[in-house]
């Protein structure tokens, strides 16, 4: 047994960080809605899901003997050096949609990243077109309908059955349904997002000579990355917990009930017939069909046309980001040292912009909602102070000096609109108080998501009772 | 290039009939266990229509259990 390299320490520290950010990016996905019906309280939820990631990721052995999964050509010559150009890219994906609050599928990031590294040091041949299509981009998009109908018809038939029942009776039980099925989708999570950095390591490690092809992964390997995700989920990614528990639509439990237990269904009826559908799409797309599925429920299409345009932008932008990557990691020493030195910067730089507006379990349920629960026609004047708020904000932030103030101004209530969703209007006029800070440096991390969904969602809140009902 | 329409479609129908039969059977136990028998003033006889809902619920909650038990091992599986 040989030991191991630097490079080698480096690519398995790089790969527990993306386990880490997969961690806080997919909470969402699993306790979003359990989160914003109030079945569990936020840090509860999350220590739960935790939890079931750590057991999910002991529960299979399983491991993912590819990196990619048959994306790129791993025999045309897969160096260490390469993987962590690609983790680098994933990371820094994962990070810029965090800060957006979109919820963006951590595979793709990472397959995103595996293709522009090869693209860049292998050449085109070195990617399978085809697996691109039907193992990325054929799941994803047929994830959100699949898993959107069903937890539309179940949504339709639970209120249709329970319409003349008291709310009161029956929440304890909506809860309970909630929970078992988010647990289900926390184990399942566990169990293939953990295994795929597990599987990064070990083959890291035998392309570095450390372990025999073909051996199992070691035990460290199998508590670090379950570790490394149950870490993540705790920390909790609550930007993206707040968009899709309360950005796409307001939810009932028994919305909240339907939606999980579509996706739980989803993942596993998908996975075990032989066409994984993607998590994170599957996850949105129930929350969007439970929206659809209760009469009278606003649907805010702007929050969704800019987790859309995240998921189409994911494989590229992580692509974009590792194919830099590569250009430096391929010179040498020095080239890995300045790509570690700069994912460090950017890790550190996310964490400062998110401290700006911070999003914890204190405050994931407490912007964008009524006072009470909103009833069925809450929702429609909800969207009309909204619509008002934002050129009042932009007004706001432009007193002090309109001159040198306004466009970041403007720029500011563009970026309250695309991040925050009609709902948000509360936190439109805090947007501007910063808007000096706030305005001038999310645009150049935000740019790619934002700059193609920003008109989306304007247009989306200027009109009033904007595109609402189901 | 070819993509499993077969496959997709199996996925497509499992996951419909499986998310809403569960729902279904779920919402059923949940109005089982929530009748109340019309309150104080009701006949006796509705205590056996309460007892009647509440073996129905805990059927439902059964085979919605089974279900958790099953997702489970396909999971460990």
């Amino acid at each position: 047994m040989e030991h191991i390299t630097l490079l080698i320490g480096i690519v398995i520290a790089t790969a527990l960080v993306f386990d880490f950010t997969n961690g806080f990016h997919d909470t969402a996905n699993a306790m979003a809605t359990t989160i914003s019906t109030g079945a569990l309280a936020p840090r509860i939820a999350v220590a739960m899901s935790a939890v079931l990631n750590l057991v999910g990721a002991f529960l299979s052995v399983e491991v993912a003997k590819t990196i990619s999964g048959g994306i790129v050509d791993e025999s045309a010559g897969i160096r260490p050096a390469m993987i962590f150009a690609a983790l680098v890219g994933a990371i820094v994906w994962n990070l810029v949609t965090w800060l957006a609050g979109l919820p963006s599928s951590s595979s793709h990031a990472l397959f995103g990243g595996l293709i522009g590294a090869t693209l860049v040091s292998v050449g085109t041949h070195g990617v399978h077109g085809d697996a691109v299509v039907t193992k990325v981009i054929v799941p994803a998009v047929a994830a959100p309908f699949v898993a959107g109908l069903a937890a539309m018809l179940a949504t339709r038939l639970t209120y249709r059955l329970g319409r003349n029942t008291d709310p009161a009776a029956t929440s304890l039980g909506y809860r309970a349904g909630q929970i078992a099925s988010a647990g289900l989708v926390s184990l399942a999570h566990g169990t293939n997002d953990a295994q795929k950095t597990m599987g990064v390591i070990t083959l890291t490690l035998i392309t570095g000579g450390v372990i025999a092809p073909g051996s199992n992964p070691p035990l460290w390997v199998i508590v670090s990355a379950g570790t490394a995700i149950a870490l993540g989920t705790y920390i909790g990614g609550w930007r993206i917990i707040r968009t899709v528990g309360h950005g796409i639509t307001d939810i009932q439990p028994q919305q909240g009930f339907a939606a999980q237990t579509g996706a739980a269904a989803t993942i596993l009826a998908s996975s075990h017939l032989g066409f994984a559908l993607s998590t994170t799409q599957v996850c949105t797309g129930s929350v969007l069909g439970a929206g659809l599925g209760r009469k009278g429920a606003a649907i805010r299409w702007g929050t969704a046309g800019r987790m859309v345009a995240a998921w189409a932008l994911t494989l590229p932008a992580a692509g974009l980001v590792a194919g830099a990557a590569t250009l430096l990691t391929d010179r040498g020493t020095w080239g890995v040292t300045v790509v570690g030195a700069i994912g460090l910067a950017a890790c550190a730089a996310a964490r400062t912009i998110s401290r700006r507006r911070p999003v914890t379990h204190a405050n994931v349920n407490s912007v964008g909602l009524p006072a009470e629960p909103a009833a069925t026609p809450v929702t429609a004047p909800q969207q009309v102070p909204a619509a008002g708020a934002v050129p009042e904000a932009a007004e706001t932030g432009a007193a002090p000096a309109p001159a040198a103030v306004r466009p970041s101004a403007a720029e500011a209530a563009a970026l309250a609109a695309s991040t925050a969703g009609p709902a948000d209007a509360a936190r439109v006029p805090g947007t501007a108080d910063a808007t000096g800070a706030a305005g001038a440096e999310l645009p150049a991390v935000l740019d790619p998501v934002r700059a193609p969904v920003a008109p989306a969602a304007v247009a989306a809140v200027t009109p009033p009772p904007a595109p609402t009902t189901a | 290039m070819s993509i499993d329409w077969h496959a997709l479609g199996t996925v497509f129908a499992v996951t419909l009939l499986s998310t809403v039969g569960l729902v279904g059977i779920f919402t059923l136990g949940i109005l089982g266990m929530s009748r109340r028998g019309g309150g104080e003033s009701a006949a006796p006889a509705r205590g056996g229509a309460v007892a009647l809902g509440r073996t129905g619920a805990c059927l439902c909650f059964a085979a919605c259990a089974a279900a958790v038990a099953y997702g489970i091992s396909l999971i460990a599986g």
